[in-house]
C-alpha cells in the first residue's frame, strides 16, 4: 500500500503531538512527518505521510477536530523556461520553499518544503509557478 | 597620474580586439585591488546591465497595406487595443494595454494575464498574432474591416520604442497599514511585513553614471537582447542626488527613452508581466557600456551596493495619497542581504529586478565588445543631468 499524502492546516486551537499520537494509535497508522510549520502564535501546516488502512477514518477524525485536510495530488512545480530569477516570489513563500541564494541572487526551489498554498503562483509575475497534477 | 581618454581612442583599441572591458562588478574588485587611478588607466570600457518591468515601453508596428487599402482606425492585437491614431497601417502597441475581455481589478486582486507587454513578447518570439482592425473608410482608403493574422516577419516595420525605461534608482516598497496591498511593487503584507525593491543595484546602468557624463542621446546599447539606441532622456527624468545630512547617497531619478529594432531582438529579453491586482507590464532587458574616459567617472562607476541607497516609502498610505516623505534610506547590501530595519523593525526583503539576468547582460555586452563587434558612440546631445535642477509638478486641477 503506498502512502498518502496529505497537508493539514489548523488553527492554534489545536496542538500536534496529541493528534499525530491518536493517528497512529487509534487508526493503526503509520505517520511519516514530512514537514511540520508549527508555531503556537500563529496557523500551523504539516505534510505528513500516512500509510494504513483505516486512513480514512483518520482523516476523517482531523475534518471533525477543524483541521483542514487536503490531499496532496498536486504539486508546485517550477517553469525554468519562464522563471526569470527576479525573487519576487521569495517575498510571499511562507515556508522558504523558494528563496535566495547569496551572492548569486539565484533563485532556488525546494519542492520538499512547498506547503501548496498558491501564493506563488497568484504573485510570480511571470506564470513561472505551475500546479501539476 | 590622471588619465585622459577619448571616445576614438577606445574604439581604435575595441576594433583591435585590444580593449580592457569589465562589467561594473569587476571594476568594483579591481578598485578594491588596485586603487581607483590605476583601475581607471587599465580599464577601456564597464559594462552595466539590468532586467525588470519597466513601464512606459511599447512599439510602433507599421503592418504593410491591405488589398483594397484601409485606412485603420481601431486596431487590436490578440484582443488588445494598440493606437493608431498616428497613420493608414501604423499603430503604437503599449505595454499595460490590457486585453479587451480582461476583468481587471472587478474580482479583485486580478490577474492581468494578458496585455500589450505579452502581444510584444509574443511578436519577438514569432508567434502569430491576430490582427483585427476597423476602419470607415474613405474614397483613397475603401476597406473597413480587416481579420488576419500576422507574425514579426510579416509586417514592415516593427519598432521598440520605450518613453521610460532604466530608472535610475526607485523606492523599496513596505505597507503600514493593516491589509495586503497589491501594487506594481508586487504584493506587500500589512505592518511591514516585507518589503520589495526594484533596481540592480550596483550594476544599474544609471546608478553607475548619474551625472550624464557619458550616457546621451545617440548612445548605443544593449536592448532586447539586441542593438538599441538612447533616443532622449526618458519621460518623469529627474536627476538628482539623495544627500542626507551632507553625506551623498548616491543618484535618484533619471530615467532613458530608449528605441532600436524589435526584430532583431530576443524574447529572453523582452518578457510579458503581470502583477496580481495591479496589470500587465514588460520585462526589459538593458545594458548600457560606460567609456571611462576619466578617473572622474571611474570613480561613479565604481560605485558599490554598500554607497547606494534606496528610499523607503509606504505603498499603503503615503504613495497612493501623494504623500512626500519617505521613512529613510537603506543600502542596496542590506536589500540584497535580505533584511533591512525600518522604524526599528526588521524586515525581509525581496527584488523584483533579475540579478542572475542583469549580470547576464553586463557579461554579453562585454563579450560583444570585446569581440570588436560593438563600439561605443558620442552621445550627439548631453541628457539633462542634477545639476540642472530639474523637478516634478503634479497635475493642476480645476
Ligand atoms: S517570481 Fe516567478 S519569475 Fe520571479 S523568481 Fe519567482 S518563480 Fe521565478
Ligand atoms: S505554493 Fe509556492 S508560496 Fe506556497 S509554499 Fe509552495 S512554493 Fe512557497
Amino acid at each position: 500500500m503506498s502512502p498518502k499524502r496529505i497537508v493539514l492546516r489548523f488553527g492554534t486551537d489545536i496542538s500536534v503531538k496529541p493528534i499525530v499520537y491518536r493517528l497512529v494509535k487509534d487508526y493503526d497508522l503509520v505517520v511519516n512527518i514530512v514537514k511540520a510549520d508549527v508555531n503556537p502564535q500563529k496557523e500551523g501546516t504539516m505534510i505528513l505521510e500516512v500509510t494504513g488502512d483505516q486512513s480514512e477514518d483518520g482523516l476523517n477524525y482531523l475534518r471533525n477536530l477543524g483541521v483542514l485536510v487536503q490531499n496532496l495530488t498536486q504539486e508546485i512545480v517550477r517553469n525554468d523556461e519562464k522563471c526569470v530569477m527576479c525573487g519576487a516570489c521569495t517575498g510571499v513563500c511562507p515556508t522558504g520553499a523558494l528563496y535566495m541564494e547569496r551572492p548569486s541572487m539565484e533563485v532556488r526551489f525546494d519542492g520538499d518544503q512547498c506547503v501548496f498554498c498558491q501564493l506563488c503562483v497568484k504573485v510570480c509575475p511571470m506564470w513561472a509557478m505551475e500546479v501539476r497534477l | 597620474m590622471s588619465v585622459e581618454k577619448t571616445y576614438a581612442e577606445i574604439n581604435t583599441k575595441i576594433k583591435a580586439g585590444k580593449a580592457i572591458v569589465v562589467t561594473a562588478e569587476e571594476l568594483i574588485t579591481l578598485v578594491e585591488e588596485k586603487g581607483l587611478t590605476k583601475a581607471a588607466q587599465e580599464v577601456d570600457v564597464v559594462t552595466t546591465g539590468t532586467f525588470a518591468p519597466m513601464c512606459s515601453s511599447g512599439a510602433f508596428l507599421s503592418f504593410g497595406h491591405t488589398k483594397p487599402r484601409m485606412k485603420m482606425q481601431k486596431v487590436w492585437l490578440n484582443g488588445v487595443a494598440a493606437y493608431t491614431g498616428i497613420a493608414a497601417v501604423d499603430a503604437y502597441i503599449g505595454a499595460t494595454e490590457m486585453h479587451e475581455d480582461d476583468p481587471l481589478n472587478s474580482n479583485y486582486p486580478g490577474e492581468f494575464r494578458y496585455g500589450g507587454g505579452h502581444v510584444i513578447a509574443d511578436l519577438v518570439a514569432r508567434k502569430p498574432v491576430k490582427l483585427k482592425a476597423l476602419a470607415y473608410g474613405t474614397d483613397c482608403y475603401p476597406r473597413r474591416n480587416l481579420e488576419t493574422t500576422i507574425t514579426l516577419d510579416d509586417i514592415n516595420e516593427a519598432i521598440l520604442f520605450n518613453p521610460r525605461n532604466a530608472y535610475q534608482n526607485y523606492n523599496c516598497a513596505v505597507n503600514l497599514t493593516d491589509c495586503t496591498i497589491y501594487t506594481y511593487m508586487g504584493m506587500i503584507k500589512p505592518h511591514m511585513g516585507n518589503a520589495n525593491y526594484s533596481t540592480a543595484g550596483q550594476l544599474s546602468p544609471l546608478l553607475k553614471d548619474p551625472h550624464f557624463k557619458t550616457i546621451g542621446v545617440g548612445t548605443k546599447i544593449f536592448l532586447g537582447g539586441g542593438i538599441g539606441y538612447v533616443a532622449w532622456n526618458g519621460t518623469q527624468h529627474f536627476p538628482s542626488m539623495i544627500d542626507v545630512e551632507g553625506k551623498e547617497l548616491g543618484s535618484a531619478g533619471g530615467t532613458l527613452a530608449v528605441t532600436g529594432d524589435l526584430k532583431q531582438m530576443n524574447p529572453r529579453w523582452l518578457v510579458g508581466t503581470s502583477y496580481l491586482g495591479y496589470g500587465a507590464t514588460l520585462s526589459v532587458g538593458i545594458g548600457i557600456p560606460i567609456p571611462i574616459l576619466n578617473e572622474e567617472i571611474a570613480r561613479y562607476a565604481a560605485k558599490k551596493d554598500e554607497e547606494l541607497f534606496a528610499p523607503v516609502v509606504d505603498y499603503g498610505e503615503a504613495y497612493p495619497s501623494f504623500t512626500p516623505g519617505n521613512l529613510g534610506y537603506v543600502s542596496y547590501a542590506d536589500l540584497k542581504s535580505g533584511k533591512i530595519t525600518v522604524n526599528g523593525k526588521e524586515i525581509s526583503t525581496a527584488p523584483l529586478s533579475s540579478m542572475p539576468r542583469a549580470r547576464e547582460i553586463a557579461a554579453t555586452l562585454k563579450g560583444w565588445i570585446q569581440k570588436g563587434e560593438f563600439q561605443l558612440t558620442e552621445p550627439v546631445k548631453t541628457l539633462p543631468s542634477p545639476a540642472d535642477g530639474f523637478t516634478a509638478h503634479s497635475i493642476k486641477e480645476d
